[in-house]
């Protein structure tokens, strides 16, 4: 078989351009961890093995210290995650407003428990502590949009609207 | 600048809550109705911060009367346009409606929940577009930083700030101005400011709405504080979940540095700072100060035994003085009107006014600004118009996981730092959650602890191990598995996580539990001893449903909802549960036209 090491680096090299414009606009140091990280997510949508190895030699850290704070913070995925992310609250407003019952009708309507993604990828679902609009509890965030003042019969229209 | 006159303002309300209830179309259809009746450069359209009143949003002002109109939809614009906007007729049907009188009120002054305010933090939000600097300065905004930088050294600063009273409004109070003064003692020549905006309390949100709706007041109060304590640096820490507010912020920044009151020589002084913004990546510990640091500096958000104090040994080592968006949100006013105006409000030991999210079961939910010494009556009963459907008061949440249920007997007391805390309850950042009969409080317990354990960054073993068996308990007192003696181990878990905790996370992370048992051990005892939720809130120990035959008119809607098939009868007969399949769901007492369904 014909070797293909100078093929993959190739298609690595692609795969990864992207990260390397982003890192173009940082120095070498750790306080850019984050911030890269957090572009670096926006870009694939996840944080994908090849990229953290990438951060880590660019940044001069192990790659167990990127892991150790990939794994920290809630907002980083190691997994693909899905077009659309649903975040129903579960703060104490939501809480004592039904927010449990929002939750149920979000897990019926797309099959997936918290933490999952559909199968086409669409959305993935989370929970989150507080969003900060207590005011229209029960409310969940998709994307960066906020739904408030929700009861479970709204939820089937509401996610119809970002197929 | 825009140099024409109108002759009405129109303030629309952008903040999160008014914008997810729809405000954008609003404008987008005003817009179209003003150039359809030429009224375009007459009527100005201003996008504003939170007015405080989410409940009642989209929210509209029109200027100069000050008419409110309330949950205004697309459909409305056009009336309000052709009616008010043309021909001075206000549109009645439109204006808010005090829930106990029924009374329409037209002018924003007049309303309860606003009458009883006193706004100092909030004064600008909802008044001025925040994403327009200008507007800011035009109401005497940077006047403040102007008059610190250069009329008065870094001394004076401290001392007014110390005099006024000011202390921390992100939940422990510290005094601020002592604060500053160990950071501005502290030996160094570079240090950082820090504002710690990552606001992770559920239930809370009132460091957005002031990023959102008036980002200058911060960002001045952060240049008046860098220039007290000599830094030339500062960091705002927020969460990612506010994109509004890190836009509104980025924004704001970037015009102070095109103005000259960011960035080098500031005034002329030879001061400079430079303020940059860093997105926190979800994780409620890191609003604990060494955690933040610790996130700044990009490693993992863990805390960090104090002592060292920032103030000594902060930021990548140096002398950094952290404050809470709502402390420095005080500043400006506090150097602008001097610190007498200041602790002229408030009580003995605690100055100025706090800003509340008030939340929950009651009527008007939003955002209030009260002078400290106000009673919790008249905040929930005044201002926030009572319970929703006329219920009973049974307990007030305040200071989130780390604070404590405050019961129906201390609805009196004048409320600040001191007397929350003697009543087991926090200040903490000013949630406040209004909780009435149909609230389990072993389940609100339960609740928090969750939350906190799930938060834990598990460096410490108390709070690492000692919240999850505390957890474990309460689950199993809710699951209906309560055993003699829980209680007891309870109080006694709590007390030892309280003193061994290495951060406040740990450290208060017993109190919701704590309080819940000072106040409802009744309800505690219910759980365990006889098995039953008085509230019906646990579904382990719900009672079943039972149908009145006597009001049953027999049209099976409940037994077609059961999701177990536990209800049987014939139609137009008397329906009746099994006891022993009812989940206690509620389902069918929901779907149920003559309320003959209730929990036996
Ligand atoms: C677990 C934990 C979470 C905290 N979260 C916040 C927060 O979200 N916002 C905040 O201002 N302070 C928070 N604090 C308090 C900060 O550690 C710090 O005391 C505060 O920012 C100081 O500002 P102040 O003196 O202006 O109140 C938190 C503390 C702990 C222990
Ligand atoms: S508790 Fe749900 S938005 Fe705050």
């Amino acid at each position: 078989m014909a070797c293909e090491c100078g093929n993959k680096k190739e298609s690595l090299d692609k795969y990864l351009a992207p990260l390397r414009e982003v890192l173009k606009n940082y120095e070498k140091e750790e306080k850019y961890l984050i911030p890269i990280l957090q572009e670096a997510q926006d870009e694939y949508g996840y944080l994908p093995e090849e990229v953290l190895k990438e951060i880590a030699s660019y940044l001069d850290l192990s790659l167990s210290q990127v892991y150790g704070v990939v794994t920290f913070y809630t907002q980083f995925h190691l997994e693909p995650r899905g077009k659309n992310i649903i975040r129903v609250c579960m703060g104490t407003a939501c809480h004592v407003r039904g927010g449990a019952d929002v939750l149920a009708a979000v897990k019926d309507a797309l099959g997936i428990e918290n933490g999952e993604t559909t199968k086409d990828l669409k959305f993935t679902l989370e929970t989150v502590a507080c969003i900060g609009a207590c005011g229209l509890a029960p409310v969940i965030m998709i994307n960066d949009d906020t739904h408030g003042r929700l009861t479970p019969e709204k939820i089937p229209g509401i996610l119809a609207s970002y197929k | 600048m825009d140099q024409t006159i109108y002759r009405s303002h129109v303030l629309i309300c952008t903040g999160t809550g008014c914008v997810s209830s729809g405000s954008r179309d609003i404008k987008v259809k005003l817009e179209d109705e003003l150039a359809k009746y030429d009224l375009t450069n007459e009527v100005k359209i201003v996008e504003t911060g939170c007015h405080g009143f989410c409940e009642k949003g989209p929210i509209m002002i029109v200027y100069p009367e000050g008419v409110f109109y309330c949950q205004v939809k697309p459909e409305d614009v056009e009336e309000i346009v052709e009616e008010h906007l043309l021909k001075g007729r206000i549109v009645d049907r439109l204006l808010f409606k005090e829930p106990l009188t029924e009374e329409s009120i037209p002018s924003y002054k007049q309303i309860d929940f606003y009458k009883k305010q006193k706004r100092i933090v909030l004064s600008n939000c909802g008044r001025i577009d925040p994403e327009n600097i200008d507007e800011y300065i035009a109401i005497g905004g940077y006047e403040a930083a102007g008059k610190a930088i250069t009329e008065m050294t870094p001394q004076e600063v401290i001392d007014e700030v110390k005099e006024s009273g000011l202390r921390g409004r992100g939940g422990g109070g510290f005094p601020t101005g002592l604060k500053w003064q160990f950071t501005h003692d502290a030996e160094g020549d570079k240090k950082y400011i820090i504002c710690n905006a990552d606001e992770g309390d559920p239930g809370a949100f009132m460091d957005r709405s002031v990023l959102e709706g008036d980002p200058h007041r911060v960002i001045e109060g952060m240049i008046i504080a860098a220039y007290a304590i000599g830094a030339d640096e500062g960091y705002v820490y927020v969460r990612a979940e506010y994109p509004l507010a890190i836009k509104r912020l980025e924004k704001a920044i970037a015009q102070a540095e095109e103005y000259g009151l960011l960035g080098e020589d500031l005034f002329g002084s030879g001061f400079n700072f430079k303020l940059h913004i860093k997105k926190g990546a979800g994780a409620f510990v890191c609003g604990e100060e060494t955690a933040l640091m610790a996130s700044i500096e990009g490693k993992r958000g863990m805390p960090r035994p104090r002592p060292p104090y920032p103030a000594q040994k902060g930021l990548w080592g140096k002398p950094t003085n952290i404050n809470n968006v709502e402390t420095y949100a005080n500043v400006p006013y506090i150097i602008k009107e001097g610190a007498k105006a200041f602790n002229s409000i408030g009580t003995e030991n605690s100055k100025g006014t706090k800003v509340f999210a008030l939340t929950g079961k009651i009527n008007n939910t939003g955002l209030v600004e009260v002078p400290m010494g106000i009673t919790l009556r008249e905040i929930i009963f005044d201002i926030g118009g009572g319970l929703t459907k006329g219920k009973k008061f049974k307990a007030v949440q305040t200071g989130g996981p780390s604070g404590g249920c405050i019961p129906a007997e201390y609805l009196d007391l004048p409320i600040d730092y001191d007397s929350l805390k003697e009543v087991g309850a926090m200040m903490g950042s000013g949630g406040m959650v209004v909780m009435d009969e149909g609230t389990c409080m072993v389940d609100v317990a339960r609740f928090f602890l969750n939350f906190t354990q799930s938060e834990s960054c598990g460096k410490c073993t108390p709070c690492r191990e000692g919240t999850k068996r505390m957890l474990e308990i309460l689950n199993r007192i809710c699951a209906g598995e309560g055993k003699e003696g829980d209680i007891d181990l309870l109080e006694n878990l709590a007390h030892h996580i309280k003193d061994t905790a290495l951060c406040g996370l740990g450290q208060t992370a017993p109190n919701p539990v704590l309080s819940t048992i000072r106040y409802f051990r009744d309800e505690y005892e219910a759980h365990v001893q006889d098995k039953k939720c008085p509230a019906g809130v646990c579904q382990g120990l719900a009672a079943a449903y039972v149908i009145d035959e006597a009001v049953c008119v027999g049209c099976g809607m409940c037994a077609k909802n059961c999701p177990v098939d536990a209800i049987s009868g014939k139609p137009k007969e008397s329906y009746r549960i099994d006891p022993d399949l009812c989940i206690s769901c509620g389902a069918c007492a929901e779907k149920c036209p003559v309320d003959a369904i209730s929990q036996g």
